[in-house]
């Protein structure tokens, strides 16, 4: 079985992987993976899905260079634009595909944790497309960061569901939406908005989100020499590698300092799957902070623990002021206002800009950055 | 073995470990009023299968500083007479060593909810090295060929989840429990214990009437959290006690 292929019996990549939920969740799940099966066998569902992605997502997503900075920088920065996608980030690729497999499956309602809002307006989104309900659990700290968010999930018919619990954020929102989904897996789908959660989801995501890294790969010239993109569950880096992965391009996911358990974590069992996460000495769950609420996340999507145990990618880490500082300087030299989140890919190559010096450089702009101005004053 | 025998119904009272000072006087409490086991909950930061008053429960325990080993120290000074298990989540009971320690303490059984049949064979040996039961869960959406597979591997009890939900208190038994501890109890000669929503002496005493016993944990946090004395939990334990009668709930099998 080739890298980002399918994954090994009982959903494991590498040591990684698998599905530690309650026993009440275990029928849910082999519902979800025996429909994920069947739908992505069957032509008419892909077709179905594929003709969402151009008509109304807006796919293919261009690949642009980034000239300017290019030049600034002495290399050559491709961007694979996710932020032109509908509803401003790659998380609408993932959704389509998990709501179009809910109402196969004849489901109601659509849940859906979120962090920076964008998971959450791609499933309100999503759902007032294909005519189902959508609950939407977002940490208090992130209503307000995210506000703008919130108004356009409300306004898509979404109930935007507040959790005060722990940090207040994507983790606390996570837990809350799996609590609710024991409780309701009649007639709710859980839509997860990462390459993470039990099997199949980290393997479903990534194989939705594989569009970006196959549609780039037929967008360039000849295979980058590095791919790069952020990574907080790590949807849109797990998309775009699976893109190069049996190329030799280097890949490098870009986490949040705050928030980054694949280069400070340690193996654990959080939401559903064993990965790295963030943990103190006594195993309690560590509280990750990032200014990009989409990366304020202490654990990762297995796959990428497998990617980084096997040494395929590398992660490295970006500081929140060092990715303000390239959201600016994108703005300034290319007349694009990224996600905070995907900033911290572009703030990983400027500062790596010495070792890459003539290298062709090919990141994903994972989402626009409408939804953080306020942070950017 | 957790229980010796199993003619009489079981009552399992649960406490947070370390949610209050003077948790473990709560365990003698529950022990002077005809608990025949405790559960004692490791606190978790991110309880996957847990309501809104264990989930308080544990977030004030961690506040007050609870870890595995201030929570091992505080029982060295209870002497139990009963069985203790521990209940807590996978990344903590993944933990090397773990399983041995909790042995040590004394405890003799473990509860693991969301290392479901498919991801426990790790903790189970670790715990059976160590002498521990691994107790499992069913829930009601757990279909019958995997019912008989995890009964089939249980040890200690069977912990029949009584509804499709996280712990908490409700109004009534869910119609679900019945149906499933009898399912459970045609399938393993281990008693078959119901929690989830056992809010009352009344509901406890209509639990028996399928199942082996039950577990009551949020009802008596709840009441913890809102100030309750160990004693205090002490009488409510009997109350639990009384409705459900004590050494004369002989199990009856039906013949097969
Ligand atoms: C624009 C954007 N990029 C990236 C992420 C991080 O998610 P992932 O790592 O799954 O791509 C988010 C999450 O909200 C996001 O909104």
């Amino acid at each position: 079985m080739g890298v980002m292929s399918e994954p090994a019996e009982r959903g494991r990549f590498g040591e990684f992987g698998g599905r530690f939920v309650p026993e009440s969740l275990i029928p849910a799940c082999q519902e979800v993976e025996a429909a994920f099966r069947d739908a992505w066998a069957d032509d008419g569902f892909r077709k179905d899905l594929d003709e969402l992605l151009a008509v109304y997502a807006g796919r293919p997503t261009p690949v642009t260079p980034a000239r300017r900075l290019s030049a600034e920088l002495g290399l050559t920065l491709l961007l694979k634009r996710e932020d032109l996608a509908h509803t401003g980030s790659h998380k609408i690729n993932n959704v389509l595909g998990q709501a179009l497999l809910a109402r196969r499956m004849g489901k109601r309602r659509l849940l859906a944790e979120t962090g920076a809002g964008q998971h959450g307006v791609a499933a309100a989104t999503a759902a007032a497309l294909l005519g189902l309900e959508c609950v939407v659990f977002m940490g208090e700290r992130d209503i307000e960061r995210q506000a703008p968010n919130v108004h356009r999930m409300r306004m898509l018919g979404a109930t935007v569901v507040p959790v005060g619990s722990g940090s207040r954020t994507l983790k606390d929102a996570t837990n809350e939406a799996m609590r609710r989904w024991v409780a309701d897996t009649a007639e709710a789908y859980y839509c997860i908005g990462s390459v993470m959660g039990p099997h199949p989801y980290p393997w479903m995501v990534r194989e939705f989100q594989r569009v970006i890294g196959e549609e780039a790969r037929t967008q360039v010239e000849r295979v980058p020499d590095v791919v790069v993109a952020c990574v907080g569950g790590g949807s849109n880096a797990a998309g775009t590698f699976a893109g190069f992965a049996d190329t030799s391009a280097r890949l490098v996911g870009v986490e949040a300092a705050g928030g980054a358990a694949m280069t400070g974590g340690s193996p654990g069992v959080l939401h559903g799957h064993r990965s790295m996460v963030l943990q103190d000495a006594h195993g309690q769950i560590a509280e990750a902070s990032s200014v990009a609420a989409g990366l304020d996340y202490p654990g990762v999507g297995p796959e990428h623990a497998h990617l980084g145990a096997i040494g395929r990618a590398t992660y490295a880490t970006a500081g929140d002021d060092e990715v303000i500082e390239a959201v600016h300087r994108l703005a300034r030299t290319e007349g694009i206002i990224p996600a905070l989140e995907s900033a911290h890919a572009l703030a990983w190559i400027v500062r790596s800009a010495g070792d890459l010096a003539g290298l062709t450089v090919l990141m994903t702009l994972s989402g626009r950055g409408d939804k953080d101005m306020e942070m950017f004053q | 073995m957790i229980f010796a025998d199993n003619t009489t119904k079981k009552l399992v009272p649960y406490a947070t470990g370390g949610i209050t000072r003077d948790w473990a006087d709560c365990l003698r409490a529950y022990q002077d009023h005809g608990a025949d086991a405790i559960e004692i909950g490791l606190p978790f930061s991110d309880p996957m299968l847990d309501g809104p008053t264990i989930q308080e429960a544990s977030d004030r325990a961690l506040a007050r500083g609870a870890t595995l080993d201030r929570i091992l120290a505080d029982l060295a000074g209870f002497r139990a007479e009963v069985p203790l298990i521990v209940m807590t989540y996978a990344n903590l009971a993944i933990r090397p060593g773990f399983a041995a320690r909790l042995a040590e303490a004394g405890i003799s059984g473990l509860i693991v909810p969301d290392a479901p049949l498919d991801e426990v064979a790790p903790i189970r040996d670790a715990a059976n090295a160590a002498g521990l039961d691994l107790i499992p869960l069913v829930a009601p959406s757990t279909r019958p060929d995997r019912l008989r597979d995890i009964a089939a591997g249980a040890q200690g009890f069977v912990y029949a989840v009584s509804v499709l939900g996280t712990t908490g208190e409700r109004d009534r038994l869910d119609a679900a429990a019945g149906p499933l501890a009898t399912a459970v109890r045609a399938l393993t000669e281990l008693p078959v214990l119901i929690g989830f929503g056992v809010s009352t002496p009344e509901h406890a005493a209509a639990a028996v009437t399928h199942a082996d016993g039950v577990v009551v944990a949020s009802a008596l946090m709840r009441r913890l959290l809102d100030g309750a004395s160990p004693a205090e939990l002490g009488t409510m334990t009997g109350r639990f006690r009384e409705a459900m009668g004590s050494g004369n709930g002989v199990r009856v099998r039906e013949p097969v």
